[in-house]
This record gives structure tokens, C-alpha cells and sequence, in this order.
């Protein structure tokens, strides 16, 4: 990424947006370790715990938005790879609970004590190495992703067929995870995890640190989606996703391109789902669930789907209703409030919140510039922008 | 070994006994057609004759059953795909304008530059003079280069088909293919267009599919009769248009 690609990626959404995430980044672990406990402006930690986990969901929506919003690849199955990337963080966590497990083994975990393992899996091997987890928290979505595309891409699997395989993919994972004997835990998952890198991680500071981590991690993929759809390659993309035969015509390998935003979208879902775990405290095999994906859809449909900063924050707002709904006497409703808010979206807002917004703003700012280029004709010596480079 | 030696024809393009057939319609019957280095070639035919098909053919859309597909003497057409047949350098208009209707008219041009079309050079693109040069020659060209910074979509409809003769412009093929490019033109477009091909053929090959026979009269090129997959004449337009299975079968008496 050269400084040339960043600066041409930023508009003023893009800089608001990444201003007012940095602000909380900072601001609210400070408010939560600093100020005394029950004073006005103090963040309870419960609810760094709880914004750390929407952060981190906003970061699922990136990665949706990037191949949904950008190159028509309507994935219904990006909880798996944000559930795997949240499993390959879970096994560090529990090779690091250690001696202090219910049953004392230094090696293996309580659930494989239990059920009379003799030894560890190989597939548990190095995953009490942070880097190698931290690794493999971008490798295995990135890999599952790059196989699963490499093939459908090829075979030009596209539209709806693609999102119910995307479904079957899931839900496929969420029965093999469910098993007691495929080693992860079976139906528990993986849970009662003690520290990270050595520090608490029910402590206030580790619980400010992650979400402070979870921000930047926010920021960070949002910069490199800004990066990616605002490049040339960004415009092949919109390409593929509006005319995909045109651009084959056009000398376009529609699958590479496809196979790189899918696999890049996929190692993003996995850091998300790796922040999430430590900061929710459990990963099982109920976020491989078909519905959990759709849910992220729907987030990043409410939001604005290709404008990134409506994704994220579709993600924040849908999550904040659903703390609010599920948490009062409207909590058996709130699976009908969430399919009728797809569809009022999709019939009301088709370009969903951010989307509307631009359009609208758009709008008017084409309005005022009809106006000042009669009066501007005028003067004369009126010159066409030239390429934007 | 030197190329020359290899070639099979002179011809830029080459079809021999091509067959194609879907569920038992015989779209493409024995057809052979050979087009020459800097020809252009006007295509005619009823509905259903087969000119789309053999088009899908040419660029790799459409396998056929039989036949050889010769591109610039050498290259064997049956054998590749879409991507590989445009980056050979064969380029196509579609019957319906199909531009990228989202993105601006001279970002249209962008994407169709025969650059480096690889994800690692699209990534770490930036743009050079020569190719803004290019893009602004080809604007000027297709008489665009007010609209520039107007997203495709919002272009008439013959804005957009120049468009798309523009991106074929800017994509610089061996050889071009033009399905309908005057559909639902003004005649006052109509005749720009024919001079803008006439202008085109001067450094390209080119075969272009059309109804209007004002406009195939107004090419002044050899014609090629299409019927029921197979050529049923060629010749000049007035050799074509006196025949009497053309009139039977096309033109109507």
C-alpha cells in the first residue's frame, strides 16, 4: 500500500468516519479505566464488552460489503470463515488455560480430558505459540475460502446458486464442529479461557485493551477495503459485478479477481471473529449457523451496502437493536422484527441508510452545480477536469 | 521456426465447417467464412440465422461441435476462453450497448485499455499520460469527451452504443466485432456511425452484424447473407441484394 493509493482512498465520509472509530478507540477504554466507577461519563466494562463485540461485527460487514457491495457476491456463508478465525483464536486460549483446567493437564484441554484423549490432536499442534495462532487466524478462512472460490469461480457459480452453497458450506462446518470426535470441543465449544499473552483476560485493562484492538483492527480493514475498491482493481470489480460477461470480453479474468476480493473478504471475517472470542468469552459451533450469516447480510442491506462506512455501521445499529430488543418483553419478536426490517429496507431503502444519504446528497450538490456552471459559463475559460491522476 | 510458415490461411479470420447445435436446432450449419487483414465485412440475415452465435463462437462464448476457428492464420479459437480470445486481441460490441452504466464514460474507457489486466497490475495501477492521452483521443473519436465525467448509464442510447465502439477503440483489437451498432439510431447517428466504422476499418479488421440496409449500403464493403447457420450468398450489396434466395428468404420482394 503506497502513501499515493491512501490518500486517493480518503474522501470526507471515509475521514469522518475513521475519525469518530479512533475517538471511541481511545476514548472509551480511557473513560472505563480512568474515571471512577459510577461517575456520568464512566463506560462500565459490560459495555466495553458489549461495543467490542459490535466493533467487531462491523468488521464482518466490511468484509461482506467488500464482495457483496463491490462484486456482486452475495455470500451467505462469511460466519464460517469469522467462526473460524474465532476457533483458531479460542484453541490459543485454551492451551493457555494450562494446569489451571478443572482436570490439571498441562497439555490438554478439560473437554479432551474428558473424553479420554491420550494425547493431543495434531490439528491442536503450535496453537500454544500466540504468532502461530495469530497466523492461522488468517490462513484457515483464507484457505477455505481460497479452495471453496477457486472451485466455484471457475465452475462460474454465480447468484443464488452461489449463496446457497455458501449456506450448505456453513452449515456443513457447524455439523462437523458439532461433533464431540472432530476435536474442537463438540457442542460446548471452547470456553473458560484464563489469559491472553499474559494478562487476565476478564481484567478491565485487557478488556479496554481488546476493544482499543478491535478498533484499530476496524480501521485498519476499512483502510485496506478503501484501498482495494478505490484502486483500478475497484472499478474491474463494479465492472464484474454490473456486466461480468463484458468484462470477460474485455480481457478480465473474472475469477482471479473474484477468488482475491473472496479470500481477502475471508482472512477480514477471520480477524474479526478472532477479536470477538476473547471479548464474548466462548466460541461454539452455534456462530457456524446459517442464520448468523444471513443476520450479516442484513446488517451490511440496512447500512448501505458498497459505501463500506453504511456496512459498519448497519452492523452497530442492527446490533444495538437487538441488545435492546432481545433484552426486554419484546425478545420472543425480535427474529420478525429483523425479517421485516429486510424487507422494509429492501422495499424502502434499497441503497440503505448511507446509500439513501449519498444519493440524496448527491442530488442536491447537482442541483447547486447546475446552477453555478449557467452563471460560471458566463465568465468563460471553464476547463473539463482532466483525469483524476 | 518462423511463423509464417505455420500459418494455415492468410486470413485474419477463419471458419471451416463450423456446427453448433442446441437441443437438436441446428444454429450453425457448416459454416465457413474468411475474413482478410484490414477487410471489413458486413454480416446479414434474418432473425435466427445464426449471426450472434457465430459472434459467441469467434470470442469464445459458444463451443462448437465441429469445425476449425482459425484466428490470424495460427491460433486454434475452439480451444480458449473469453479472457484468453480478448486478450489475443478480438474485440466485441454487443447487440444491446452493454457498458458499465455505474461508472463514469471515460472510467468505461479505462477498463477497456489494453493494459496489464492482471489483479497485481490492476491493484497497483496509476495512471500514465499515455494512457489518458489514449482515453482522451478515443473520447474525442466517439464524440464524448463532454460527457466524460457522466456516469455511463446516464448517455442515450446512442451514446452508449458509441460508447462501446469507444471501449473497442480503446481495448485496440486485431479485430473487431460489431453486432448492431446503429439498433435504434437516428439516421442523423446513423451516418456517424457508419463514417466512424469507415474510419476504424482504415487500421483494424473488422466484420459488423446489422439490419439497416441503408447502413450495410452506406459500409460500401463486401456483404456475407447469413441463413439458417449457413452462408446463402456474398458478394457486393448489389450482388447480395439482387440474389433471388436473399430475397426469398431476407429481403422480401
Amino acid at each position: 500500500m503506497t502513501p499515493h493509493m491512501l490518500t486517493r482512498s480518503l474522501d470526507r465520509g471515509a475521514a469522518i468516519f475513521l475519525a469518530v472509530v479512533a475517538a471511541c478507540g481511545i476514548l472509551i477504554p480511557l473513560s472505563n479505566l480512568l474515571l471512577p466507577a459510577g461517575s456520568f461519563l464512566q463506560v462500565p466494562t459490560y459495555l466495553v464488552a458489549l461495543w467490542g463485540k459490535y466493533v467487531c461485527y462491523a468488521i464482518l460487514a466490511l468484509a461482506i460489503d467488500l464482495i457483496w457491495g463491490y462484486c456482486g457476491i452475495l455470500s451467505l456463508g462469511h460466519g464460517a470463515f469469522f467462526a473460524l478465525g474465532g476457533y483458531a483464536m479460542g484453541m490459543y486460549l485454551m492451551r493457555q488455560i494450562g494446569t489451571r483446567g478443572v482436570y490439571g493437564n498441562p497439555i490438554l484441554p478439560d473437554f479432551m480430558v474428558f473424553l479420554n484423549y491420550s494425547k493431543l490432536p495434531w490439528t491442536w499442534y503450535g496453537f500454544d505459540m500466540f504468532w502461530f495462532a495469530a497466523l492461522m487466524v488468517l490462513l484457515v478462512p483464507g484457505l477455505l475460502a481460497f479452495c471453496f472460490g477457486w472451485l466455484a469461480f471457475r465452475s462460474r457459480v454465480t447468484g443464488v446458486y452461489l449463496s446457497i452453497i455458501t449456506q450448505a458450506m456453513t452449515y456443513a462446518l457447524l455439523l462437523a464442529f458439532f461433533r464431540n470426535d472432530f476435536g474442537f470441543g463438540g457442542n460446548n465449544g471452547l470456553t473458560d479461557f484464563k489469559d491472553i499473552l499474559g494478562f487476565n483476560v476478564q481484567a478491565e485493562g485487557t478488556r479496554a485493551a481488546l476493544f482499543a484492538l478491535s478498533c484499530l483492527a476496524l480501521i485498519a480493514s476499512f483502510l485496506i477495503c478503501r484501498t482495494v475498491v478505490s484502486s483500478k482493481l475497484g472499478k474491474v470489480l463494479i465492472a464484474i459485478r454490473d456486466a461480468e460477461s463484458r468484462s470477460r470480453f474485455l480481457g478480465y479474468r473474472v475469477e482471479s479477481y473474484k477468488l482475491f476480493v473472496f479470500t481477502l473478504s475471508a482472512c477480514m471475517a477471520g480477524v474479526a471473529g478472532a477479536l470477538y472470542v476473547p471479548q464474548v468469552g466462548i466460541i461454539n459451533p452455534s456462530e457456524f449457523a446459517p442464520g448468523n450469516s444471513i443476520e450479516a447480510v442484513i446488517w451490511v442491506a440496512v447500512g448501505g451496502r458498497g459505501t463500506l462506512v453504511g456496512a459498519a455501521l448497519g452492523a452497530i445499529v442492527v446490533n444495538y437493536a437487538k441488545t435492546f430488543f432481545t433484552s426486554g418483553v419484546l425478545a420472543p419478536y425480535w427474529l420478525f422484527m429483523l425479517g421485516a426490517l429486510f424487507i422494509l429496507v429492501t422495499l424502502l431503502l434499497p441503497k440503505g441508510i448511507v446509500g439513501t444519504f449519498n444519493a440524496w446528497r448527491d442530488q442536491s450538490k447537482e442541483k447547486r452545480s447546475a446552477l453555478t456552471t449557467v452563471s460560471a459559463a458566463a465568465e468563460d475559460g471553464v476547463t473539463e477536469p482532466k483525469m483524476a491522476e | 521456426m518462423n511463423v509464417m510458415d505455420t500459418r494455415a490461411t492468410s486470413a485474419m479470420l477463419y471458419l471451416d465447417g463450423v456446427h453448433v447445435s442446441f437441443d437438436g436446432f441446428h444454429a450453425i450449419n457448416n459454416l465457413s467464412l474468411a475474413l482478410e487483414p484490414g477487410e471489413m465485412r458486413a454480416i446479414i440475415g434474418p432473425n435466427g440465422a445464426g449471426k450472434t452465435t457465430m459472434m459467441d463462437i469467434i470470442t469464445g462464448k459458444t463451443k462448437p461441435d465441429e469445425g476449425t476457428v482459425l484466428f490470424d492464420g495460427v491460433t486454434d479459437l475452439t480451444r480458449l476462453d473469453e479472457t484468453r480470445i480478448a486478450e489475443l486481441g478480438i474485440g466485441r460490441k454487443f447487440q444491446k450497448p452493454t457498458v458499465f452504466e455505474s461508472q463514469t464514460v471515460q472510467d468505461n474507457l479505462l477498463l477497456a485499455l489494453n493494459v496489464d489486466h492482471s489483479v497485481k497490475g490492476t491493484l497497483f495501477w496509476r495512471g500514465s499520460k499515455a494512457e489518458s492521452e489514449r482515453i482522451d483521443k478515443v473520447l474525442e473519436t466517439i464524440r464524448l469527451t463532454d460527457a466524460r465525467n457522466r456516469l455511463a448509464g446516464s448517455l442515450s442510447h446512442g451514446q452508449k452504443q458509441w460508447l462501446e465502439i469507444g471501449m473497442l477503440l480503446a481495448q485496440d483489437p486485431k479485430l473487431l466485432l460489431v453486432d448492431e451498432p446503429v439498433a435504434g439510431m437516428t439516421d442523423v447517428e446513423t451516418h456517424l456511425t457508419a463514417e466512424l466504422l469507415k474510419e476504424i476499418n482504415k487500421t483494424h479488421t473488422i466484420m459488423v452484424v446489422e439490419h439497416d440496409m441503408t447502413f450495410v449500403r452506406e459500409l460500401g464493403v463486401k456483404v456475407t447473407c447469413l441463413h439458417e447457420g449457413t452462408v446463402l450468398a456474398e458478394g457486393t450489396i448489389d450482388q447480395v441484394s439482387s440474389n433471388e434466395r436473399v430475397i426469398e428468404v431476407y429481403l422480401g420482394r
